[in-house]
Order: structure tokens, then sequence, then C-alpha cells
């Protein structure tokens, strides 16, 4: 094709907009959702015991969605999620309940196992150029019959108090058991001071540059909207019985991916690998350590969910964690991830998830029944990404 | 004479260009039509206009067609009445046969069974048209490029076509193949047929076709009946006159640089088939060295193989850069080396076409705007915006996305990527291949740059004049072998031909295809 333009709108306020549609859209669908949910459900979807559930409730999901959309970029996919999780979660059960070893030991050694796992299958995905759906659909079948075989069959728990505290615990109020929970409001207000500092350093080094793209009005209220969610949810939280375990672990995971997928050479690679493969390569890339990376990580991740998920079940069963890996793919592509690799941000997959999770708990609360729930998170996930690709097709 | 083709104030807009403007063109009944101009002029859009891929009513303007007023909702509309356009891109399916391909969503099937007897019959009557003896159960794959061009054309002709519009065809021909297509071209304005070629070379406008028009940012600039001197050309092209196609040179030729000995490498698909057979070669500072061959004669394997045994089999051979043996086994060794490969597929090997100029610029040296693995974001804004100036990328800024740049910017995004690498020594495969004149003038100038601030530059190229006007010494390579080698003073394009003629027998009947260079590429 030899026409091709070269003038593109920049800096005005409506190329910004069109330019970016996908991470506004996806914000704003979020909280269209949200006050949906909130306004039909009388404002219990908003309570600090839903809230906490919530976070509870797709802590899970969060955790390997983070890896999951690396895995995504890089231009593969990981369907053995769920069931690497429920293995791992079972050996878990067994060295705890079983063998009476001590929580920290197991939760390494389940980290370990983890990203061994990862390794196991990454090796024939970027080493010996198996398909990833097809290694890791193995993968998930065999990962499913060992936790049939390592438990068998049978369910294992309960687990001592400590164990089950990574899902269903609360931190610690080091200054004083009064409400609100002074440490919850400290590590809440002051990450929402961090990130707004953070955003203000960096558009003040922007405009000393000359190179400010968005407009200062979006700049102020994403900021403020922002600021305004995490205070107020500290605040709602703190009153109640304080930050959830769980939520801590999200957050730092959330920052730390967020940080090496956009920060970093690595995550810089991993795009590049998803953009186009050969040019990476041809670019000094080491293709298949990135991809095989991408992998063992993923595993580890998996089985970070298979202990948040056997701790809040209080048990491991054979069947923890069927269908997650759809859950876990379903939010990466709602954040804008895109099937064929290069493109997806871990803040939008993490927004996906809470989108999902948001309408699974809205619609549990409303008593609509797992049938139209199913329904609609699919016609979801189908709008979503028709969203993407006509708004693709326009641009 | 009769006009086939008037074409009257065709304006078509694109959400924010008019790409475009009151376009006017008619064509005569029997001619072939040369349709010039830069990337960007609008050639391609005017013949999707022409062959309804924008249907009517998405353009302002009239099309009158054998003197009545058409309104194409597609192209099946155009086809019909025997307009068929064959794209730049080949649209083939490489592991089908050249039979299916050609009747391909035109099957000659009774109720949806395909009768394959009269398939390749009609197929091989077709492939007897444009000259080519292959079987029609040939997969298409399996072809060279100008073969794969001759069945695009076979398919072309399995329609009634009475105007046939080429993007480009001879873009990835070589120079045998690209003369065959021309004769043929010829020939069918013998039995008749109009033609429309969109094309940027200049000679072979002027060997076939019977009048031009050009094109400039969407607007019509001339006409000419009858052939106009090529400088005229370039000049309603760039809205400027160009006296020199090629920047000036003041060689500073100084030590040898880089030494490679008996560099020989096998293809992994054919046995006992060498890609570069003891390939010896020098390379001087200051020093551009062109390397000229027919396609297929390994060159491209050279150098891929030098830049990290990015393909084949290697077999055996060292190369040293000042003096030192160098290892070059993985490509970021030989980056380390001091090498830069910018690949003559810049689409699918150099760039990440959905990402931004400022990522991809910093790709092959990440290091070079991190600490710890940590990219510093300013910096690399900085690198981008520099590069942007420095060579010229014409773009919104540094965040535009690749795939929407022009063929000659992207090339620069190619260069300012390997440049920010600062290699010593840059292998240019095909720098400016499917780019304009202005942008090729641009690269040349670069090339020369370099070549003054001490660089030394391997250019590849299939197009001898560009090798004749712009390097210092030419390597001659046939069959995998460097079999000749002069001072760019002293060679002509007759030179270089009979040095591979006589070098052994030619191997055009054996052209390495896309697939397996991709074949090979995957390999390593």
């Amino acid at each position: 094709m030899s026409d091709t333009t070269e003038t593109r709108a920049g800096g005005d306020t409506f190329g910004f907009i069109r330019r970016n549609i996908r991470e506004y859209g996806i914000l704003f669908a979020f909280v269209v959702i949200v006050l949906f949910f909130s306004i039909v459900t009388n404002g219990k979807l908003l309570a600090p015991n839903n809230i906490t559930n919530v976070f509870l409730q797709n802590g899970h999901i969060v955790v390997m969605a983070v890896g999951m959309l690396l895995i995504i970029v890089a231009g593969h996919i990981d369907l053995s999620v769920g069931s690497v999780s429920a293995f791992v979660g079972a050996l878990a059960a067994i060295m705890i309940v079983k063998m009476g070893l001590p929580v920290l030991v197991v939760v390494v050694a389940s980290l370990v196992f983890g990203a061994l796992v990862g390794a196991a299958q990454g090796y024939w995905i970027a080493y010996w150029k198996i398909p990833s759906f097809i290694v890791t659909l193995a993968g998930m079948l065999v990962f499913r019959g060992l936790t049939y075989a390592v438990l068998q069959g049978q369910s294992l728990g309960p687990f001592p108090k400590e164990f089950q505290m990574i899902s269903s615990g609360f931190i610690p109020d080091v200054f004083g058991p009064d409400k609100p929970n002074t440490l919850s409001l400290i590590l809440g207000w002051g990450a929402a001071l961090i990130i707004l500092w953070l955003q203000v350093r960096n558009r003040r080094r922007e405009e000393t540059l000359g190179i400010v793209d968005e407009p200062f009005a979006f700049f102020a209220i994403k900021n403020a909207l922002i600021l305004f969610a995490l205070v107020w949810m500290t605040w709602i939280l703190a009153n109640f019985r304080g930050l959830p375990n769980i939520f801590i672990v999200m957050a730092i995971l959330v920052a730390l991916y967020a940080f090496i997928s956009e920060r970093t050479t690595l995550g810089r690679r991993i795009f590049a690998i998803g953009g186009n493969a050969k040019a990476a390569k041809l670019s000094g890339i080491n293709s298949e350590r990135i991809v095989f990376f991408t992998f063992v990580n993923m595993g580890m991740l998996a089985a970070l969910a298979g202990l948040i998920i056997s701790a809040r079940l209080n048990s491991a069963t054979p069947k923890a964690g069927v269908g997650f890996e759809l859950d876990v793919i379903a939010a990466v592509f709602i954040g804008g991830a895109s099937m064929s690799g290069g493109v997806g941000t871990v803040i939008g997959a993490v927004v996906g998830a809470f989108i999902m999770g948001v309408m699974n708990n809205g619609m549990s609360i409303l008593g609509i029944g797992i049938d139209y729930q199913l329904m609609i998170k699919g016609l979801v996930l189908l709008a979503a990404v028709i969203f993407d690709v006509s708004n693709k097709s326009k641009s | 004479m009769d006009p086939i083709l008037e074409m009257r104030g065709i304006t078509k807009e694109f959400p924010g260009v008019k790409a475009l403007d009151n376009v006017n063109m008619v064509v005569r009944r029997g001619e072939i039509r040369a349709l010039c101009g830069e990337n960007g002029a609008g050639k391609s859009t005017l013949m999707k206009v022409l062959s309804g891929v924008y249907p009517h009513g998405s353009y302002d303007g009239e099309i009158l067609y054998n003197g009545k007023p058409m309104a194409f909702r597609g192209i099946p509309d155009s086809e019909e009445l025997g307009i068929v356009i064959i794209h730049q891109e080949l649209a083939l399916v490489p592991q089908m046969s050249i039979a299916e391909n050609i009747f391909l969503g035109n099957e000659i099937a009774t109720r949806g069974v395909i009768d394959r007897h009269e398939t390749n019959r009609r197929t091989a009557e077709l492939l007897a048209k444009v000259g080519l003896r292959e079987s029609p159960e040939t997969k298409v794959g399996e072809l060279g490029m100008g073969k794969q061009q001759l069945v695009e054309i076979a398919k072309a002709l399995s329609k009634k076509v009475d105007l046939l519009i080429l993007d480009e065809p001879t873009s990835s021909l070589n120079e045998n193949d690209s003369a065959a297509l021309l004769r043929l071209l010829a020939g069918f304005r013998e039995q008749g047929m109009t033609a429309i070629m969109i094309s940027h070379k200049l000679n072979e406008i002027s060997q076939v076709c019977d009048s031009i028009t050009v094109l400039r940012d969407g607007a019509t600039v001339s006409h000419h009946n009858g052939m106009v001197p090529e400088s005229q050309i370039i000049k309603d092209m760039v809205g400027r006159s160009m006296n020199d196609r090629y920047p000036p040179r003041d060689p500073k030729i100084g030590e040898v640089v880089m030494q490679v000995r008996d560099w020989t490498v096998a293809d992994p698909l054919r046995e006992g088939r060498m890609l570069v057979d003891n390939a010896t070669f020098e390379l001087k500072r200051g020093e551009v060295l062109g390397i000229a061959g027919l396609m297929g004669a390994g060159r491209t394997e050279l150098a891929m193989s030098l830049f990290g045994r990015s393909i084949g089999d290697f077999r055996k051979g060292s190369a040293t850069i000042r003096g030192k043996e160098v290892d070059l086994a993985t490509v970021p060794k030989a980056i380390k080396a001091g090498l830069a490969y910018v690949t003559e597929d810049r689409k699918s090997l150099g760039l990440v076409l959905e990402d931004t100029i400022r990522r991809n610029i910093p790709l092959a040296n990440l290091k070079g705007i991190s600490t710890r693995g940590v990219i510093d974001r300013h910096r690399e804004g900085q690198v981008a915006r520099d590069y942007r100036k420095q060579i010229n990328i014409r773009s919104s800024s540094v965040d535009q996305v690749m795939a929407n740049l022009s063929g000659g910017n992207q090339q620069k995004v190619v260069l300012s990527k390997w440049l920010f690498s600062e290699p010593e020594i840059l292998i240019l495969d095909e720098p400016t291949r499917g780019i304009d004149v202005g942008a090729k003038y641009e690269i040349y100038t670069i090339i020369r740059d370099l070549a003054a601030a001490g660089k030394s530059i391997i250019v590849i190229s299939s197009e001898m004049p560009e090798l004749l006007g712009i390097t210092d010494r030419i390597l001659v390579m046939n069959e995998g072998r460097l079999v000749g080698d002069m001072p760019t003073a002293e060679a002509t394009q007759e030179r270089i031909m009979s040095i591979i003629i006589k070098s052994g027998h030619n191997l055009t009947e054996e052209d390495i295809t896309p697939e397996e260079i991709e074949a090979e590429v995957a390999h390593v």
C-alpha cells in the first residue's frame, strides 16, 4: 500500500480522546457499572462488607490476570492456570494438613513449585515452538488429573488460622484496636498521595520538555477520581475491619507488574515479541528466554492464586479453579489486550477483572440466576472486543 | 482515439485528510498508462476508487467507463465490466496450487463440486498466455516472486479483462523477471487490452508506457502523452527539480575495519546447496561497499548470516573487526561486535508496525535508554525526537504509530533504530525498496553522511543505478559466491551483468521464494 497519511491531529482534545478512547473507555465503563449496580442494589454494592467481599472474591483472578496479560501480550495463551492453581492448592494442603509443615515454608515451596510447572510448559513453548494453546491445553488436563490423583478425589482441610489469613485476614492495626484502623488509613491514603505525586511530577517533566499530550482537564479529572476513590474506599474499609490482606497483595502485584510492563526493558521486550517476533529477534532480543520467563512467572502467580483459593475455601478440593482460566483470559481481553499480541495494559486487565467481579457480585445481590449471569458476562466480553475492533478499523 | 475511461473531479476524503482532490484522468483504449507519484500522492486510492474498493458515494466525482457513468458498489461490480486490479502485495495462498489460486472465489464447479480437470485445463491455457511453464498443480509457495506475479496476472486473465490495473507489479521482481513482465504487458496491448500501471521505476515506464499521469498530494499535476525525459517526471512528482538523483560523494576511506574469510552457509532445506559459498571480503573505514547480484544470489543470506547467523546453517568462516576475531554467533553478539543489519523486509522483519516511532527506535539498544533495566521514558522521548529531527522523519509526533507512516518514513525509523545501536558497520539490505524518489535521496544522503562520519556501510541493492550512484566499491555475487570486486568508478551495469552471466549458469529458475527465506529464518 503506497497511500498512507502522515497527518494526524495531535494535542487537541478531540484527537486525544480518539487516540486514548480504549483506556478511558474501560475506566468509564467500570464507573458506569459500579454506579448502575450501586443504584439498583440500593447501595448494597458499596457497603463496607460488600466492598471487602468483592476483593476477597476476585483476588485470585487479579493475581492471575497480571501474569496472563504478559503472556497474551507476548502473543501466547495459558489455558492451564485453573488446573495449576488447583494442583498447587492441593499440594499445599498435603504439606500443611498431612505433613504439618510451617505455613511460611509451604507458601515458598508452593510458589517454587508453580514456577517449575510454568517452566515445564514454557520450555516446550519457547524452545520447541509448540503452540502455547496446545501445550497449556495438555497442561490443563494433566494438572487437573494430578489434582484428583494427589487428593484421591477428596477435599482436604481445614487449614490452620494463619494460612486462612492469606485470604480472609485483615491487616492488623499497630496503633491499637480503635476505629478507624489507623494503619489502613496510612497505607491507603499514603498510596493515593504517592500516586498523585508521581503523576504530577511526570506531567511537570513532560511540560518542561513540551510534550504534554493529555489535556489538563483530563489529567485533573482522572486524578481527582482516582484520588477520591482510593481515599473514600480506604476510609470506608478502615471503619469496617481494615484493609484485607488480599488487597495489599493485589496492590503490590499490580503496581509491580504495571511497572515491569511499562517501564522496564523486560516489559518492552515482551511487547516487541508480541508485536513482531521476527523484528524483535533481529533486534537482538532473546525471545525464547523471555517467553520462557512469562510462563515461569505465570506458573508462580497461578500457584499464589491456588494458595489464595484454598485459604478462602479453607480446603483444597479436586474441582477448585475449574474454569478460572476463562475468567482470567476474559479479564485480560476486556482490559483491551489484543489476541494477536503486542497490545494490552496491566491496569486494563485489572479493571477488566473488576468489571467481571462487580457484575458477578451485583447480579448475585440482585438474585439473578447463574444462567443469566453467564449470558451477560459472555455478552460483555463480546461487546468489549467488538468495541476494540470497530475502534481500530475506524482509525 | 476513443477513451475507455474518464475519471472526472474525483475527490476522496478520509477523516482529517483529503487523499484525492479533484483528480481528472482520461485513459485511451489500447494504451498502457503510467500512474506516477510519490508515496502518499494518492495513486492507490485513485485505483481503489476506480475498482470499487471505495464504493460509489464514498467519494465525489464521476467515473465514465466506455462512455457510461459507473456506480460501483464493490470489486465484483467493476470486475463484471472487465476492470481488474492486481495489488502490489500479492493475494495468493501459498499452500494452494496455481490452479486453485487462479479460480479462488470463482471456481469452476457444478452444484458446489469442483471440476478439477476443467480447472487444470483452463489454468494450463492461462499459464501458456503468460508464458509460465509450471504444472497447474504446483503449490504457489514453491514459486519465486517473479512466477507468483505471473500467476496473479493469469488470475486476472481468467476473468474478462478490458482494463488491467497493476500496482507496482515489478517492485519485488529482479531485472530478468521485470523485463519479462513488461514484454508480456506490451503483448497484451497488441491484443487490444488497456492497462494502468502504478510504478516508481522510471526506466520501466519509459520502456512500455504510452503516456503518463503524475499525481502529487492527491491532485493531478501533469499528463504527458508520449514519453518525456525522466527529469521532467521527477520534477512533477516531487514538485521541484532534482538534478542529481544521488548526493555528491567525497569518500575518505581509511584502514580496513572488517575482514570476512571463507564464510560458508548451507541451505537447510536443500541438501548440498550452499547459500553462501566461501565468501571472503574486506570493508574499510568510511567506505560504502555495494553488493550486486540477482535475486537469490545469496546477498541477503550473507548479510543475515554475518548478523548473528540469522539464516541458514553456518558451516565455516571467520570475521575480524579491527584485526580482532569476533564472535557473531547470535544477534546480540553481532550487535555487540558493532554490526547492524537493516532488513530488506521492514514490515515483517524490521518494525513493530502497531507500535509508535518512540518505542521502535530504541528496540535494538534498550540499554541506551535504561538504567538497571528500568526505562527512562524522558530519555527515550528525547532520543526519538532527536532522530525525528535529525533525519527528517515526517510524522505528527514521535507517538505516531508506524503503520500510519509512508514507506520512506518507516525506513527512516528503521535506520534510526540501528543508528541508535551505535554500530561501526551498517549492512543495509535494499534500503530504498518501495520508497519514493524524494525519500530515496534522503536515505542516500544519510548513507553518505554516515560514511563521512567514519562508519563502514554495506549496501545490498537490486537497482544497479543505485549501487553505481552511492557506493565506493562493488562486490558482485552469484550463486552464493563472490565473483567480482571493483571500484565503483570502474563499474558499469554491463560489466556487472557480464560478470554474473560468465560466473555460471543463471539461478533465476531457482529463485528462492519468500516462504523459503522465512523458513530459514525460523530454522535458526
